[in-house]
């Protein structure tokens, strides 16, 4: 016999009591996790259809010279004074710290030629990175192999060339494999091709004019990403496209604050719940803490017997609630998601984080309860029964 | 030399015009061993004087003193120290946790002392063959007649031997067969070197003591040896 038997005893006892506490604080950990794994998915899923956007961060030469266009307008031609970029250079991003983060780099070679008198800027790209830097794009025929070339849908009707004609390139003859649909932007007025294809026709070989970066930066901040490949490419200047970015960051940072915000109501309403329990379980038991007093317990053994219940319960209560709201966001995605397998994987560091919220919410909400028990007169609570 | 000594005791509950005096001015003095016997009409103060020697009521003024310690003179958890180790208690009405085993009962005042679970369940048995209920260790209170709940009251006030043992109306909820059973416990305790204090309706039970404490109004009327 000792504390941790009291305690334990006067919990089986009083079951209703007990488990009308482990119900609250269970249902407050069981939404909290629940709302956390959800947004979580979420946000998985969010970034995972962000990624559609695009490239977000642009690996440009360094130069000294200010731009000359503005509003698409250009008034100069000084961008092709730059030095160019070393295609074997890009490798070195796949050191970076935060690799992982990166879906996709698009090394761009751009050049003037001219076709059929008419002047136009070739860019060479690399079309499987092109999928995911651009996935907007929708071709007519197919992508070009080395020896043909997409057309924008610009380019193509000022030329007059469809999918099958032929076009000489500095004496070199170039099928049309593709006509790529209007898109809108610039890439309308342009001749693609193989980046190498366009490196050999431009006298460009193993140099490139610019690279497109596409970062998940669900976990990273996309600065310190910047900062990371102006690290690896000392020759280039990194920018991150601040809109798109700006814009995702915003997107999990108020799903991120909705979820902690209800789970903070969440979790005031489960210790009220404890607290009023534990307050009324205190004042059911006034002569017996009387006894306790009467025969020599001191105020904290009586602490202890209500901290250790209160502890043991909300214990029970954050394993418990993990499962349950591990297991109700499982049910909601099922039933709601547009990915119906959508995971939710085990988080260790969540079950632990439930453990500890349920620990602090039950203790905290107990230690009054557990004040006035201890301070209870044994004569007034013995005349009390 | 007395063992237990009470000097100028007055205990006041309440202030202002609705104050009670319910202890005005008591000197007594106990001997080791004694059995003292303390009698009076409802509201003559015998409880008060009891949950004072019970060092669980501080009085207004005057001094308690046990083995020449001045207990309202220590701090609350000092008196709760002392009423571990000085003290055993018999109450009215039991007072059994009903959710605990006859010898989880009687182990309950053992519950804070550093002692090996096993000697917590020696020391149980022991307290229980002495009271003559060793074969129900294992029932609940609930399965107990009255009389078997009063006699493991006293296992639990005597579990840790303590000097002195504290009886309120022990015999009050008992009929006459069961009320003498009880007595001779506690008689026999006191034969063993045991202190006792008794507070009772009863002149029956109360003849078994070596002296009797009668109050009136507060006060210490007379001492019949």
């Amino acid at each position: 016999m000792n504390l941790r038997d009291i305690a334990f005893r006067n919990m089986m006892r009083r079951k209703a009591k007990a488990g009308f506490v482990l119900a609250g604080l269970l249902i407050g950990i069981a939404t909290v996790v629940g709302l956390i794994s959800l947004v979580e998915a979420m946000t998985r899923d969010i970034n995972h259809k962000l990624e559609k956007y695009g490239a977000n961060i642009l690996i440009v030469p360094r130069t000294e010279n200010l731009s000359l266009t503005y509003g698409g307008l250009s008034l100069g031609g000084v961008s092709f004074e730059m030095e160019e970029i070393q295609q074997e250079a890009l490798r070195n991003i796949q050191s970076i710290k935060n690799v992982a983060n990166i879906a996709a780099v698009g090394p761009l070679v751009l050049g003037v030629i001219t076709v059929a008198e008419h002047r136009s800027l070739l860019a060479g790209i690399n079309f499987e990175t092109t999928e995911i830097l651009k996935p907007w794009w929708k071709l007519e025929g197919t992508a070009p192999d080395e020896n043909g070339v997409l057309l924008g849908a610009e380019a193509s009707r000022i030329m007059g060339l469809g999918v099958g004609d032929r076009m000489m390139v500095k004496d070199r003859s170039l099928v049309v494999s593709g006509i790529l649909q209007p898109t809108g932007s610039q890439d309308d007025q342009l001749i693609f091709a193989r980046l190498e294809t366009a490196q050999s026709l431009l006298g460009k070989e193993g140099r490139i004019s610019m690279a497109e970066v596409s970062a998940l930066c669900q976990d990273c901040p996309i600065d310190s990403m910047v900062k990371q490949i102006t690290d690896v490419l000392p020759g280039a200047k990194v920018m991150a496209i601040q809109q798109v970015v700006k814009g995702r960051m915003e997107t999990l940072g108020q799903f991120k604050q909705f979820s902690y915000g209800i789970s903070a109501v969440v979790v005031l309403v489960g210790s009220l719940v404890v607290f009023v329990t534990m307050m009324g379980s205190v004042r059911e038991r006034t002569g017996e803490i009387g006894i306790f007093r009467a025969i020599g317990f001191r105020r904290s053994h009586v602490m202890r017997i209500i901290l250790l219940e209160a502890g043991v319960i909300s214990a029970v209560a954050g394993i418990l609630g993990y499962v349950v709201g591990f297991g109700a966001t499982k049910g909601a995605l099922y039933i709601f998601g547009e990915n119906q397998g959508a995971p939710v994987p085990f988080n260790l560091e969540l079950a632990a984080w439930a453990l500890a919220i349920a620990l602090c919410v039950g203790l905290v909400s107990s230690i009054y309860p557990a004040v006035i028990a201890a301070r209870l007169d044994p004569n007034e609570a013995l005349r009390a029964i | 030399m007395s063992y237990i000594v009470a000097k100028d005791l007055v205990k006041h509950y309440g202030r202002g015009e609705s104050a009670v005096e319910a202890v005005r001015g008591m000197s007594f003095q106990i001997s080791a061993g004694e059995f003292v016997a303390i009698m009076g009409e409802s509201g003559a103060g015998k409880s008060t004087v009891l949950s004072i020697m019970g060092a669980m009521n501080a009085p207004t003024s005057g001094e308690y003193i046990v083995d020449d310690i001045n207990i309202y003179e220590l701090k609350r958890e000092q008196r709760a120290d002392f009423r571990r180790e000085f003290l055993g208690f018999i109450f009215q009405s039991f007072h059994l946790m009903p959710y605990l085993t006859v010898a989880e009962n009687v182990m309950l005042p053992l519950a804070i002392v550093k002692v090996s679970r096993k000697e917590k369940v020696a020391m149980a048995q022991d307290a229980l063959a002495w009271v003559g209920l060793a074969d129900k260790a294992n029932r609940l209170p609930s399965q107990i007649s009255g009389g078997e709940k009063e006699r493991v009251a006293i296992a639990r006030a005597i579990v840790n031997e303590p000097p002195v043992l504290m009886a309120d109306e022990p015999t009050g909820n008992l009929d006459t067969k069961t009320s003498g059973d009880v007595m001779d416990l506690l008689l026999k305790l006191n034969g063993d070197g045991m202190t006792i204090v008794m507070v009772t309706h009863s002149h029956k039970c109360a003849g078994h003591a070596g002296r009797i404490l009668h109050i009136t109004d507060g006060r210490l009327q007379e001492v019949l040896n």
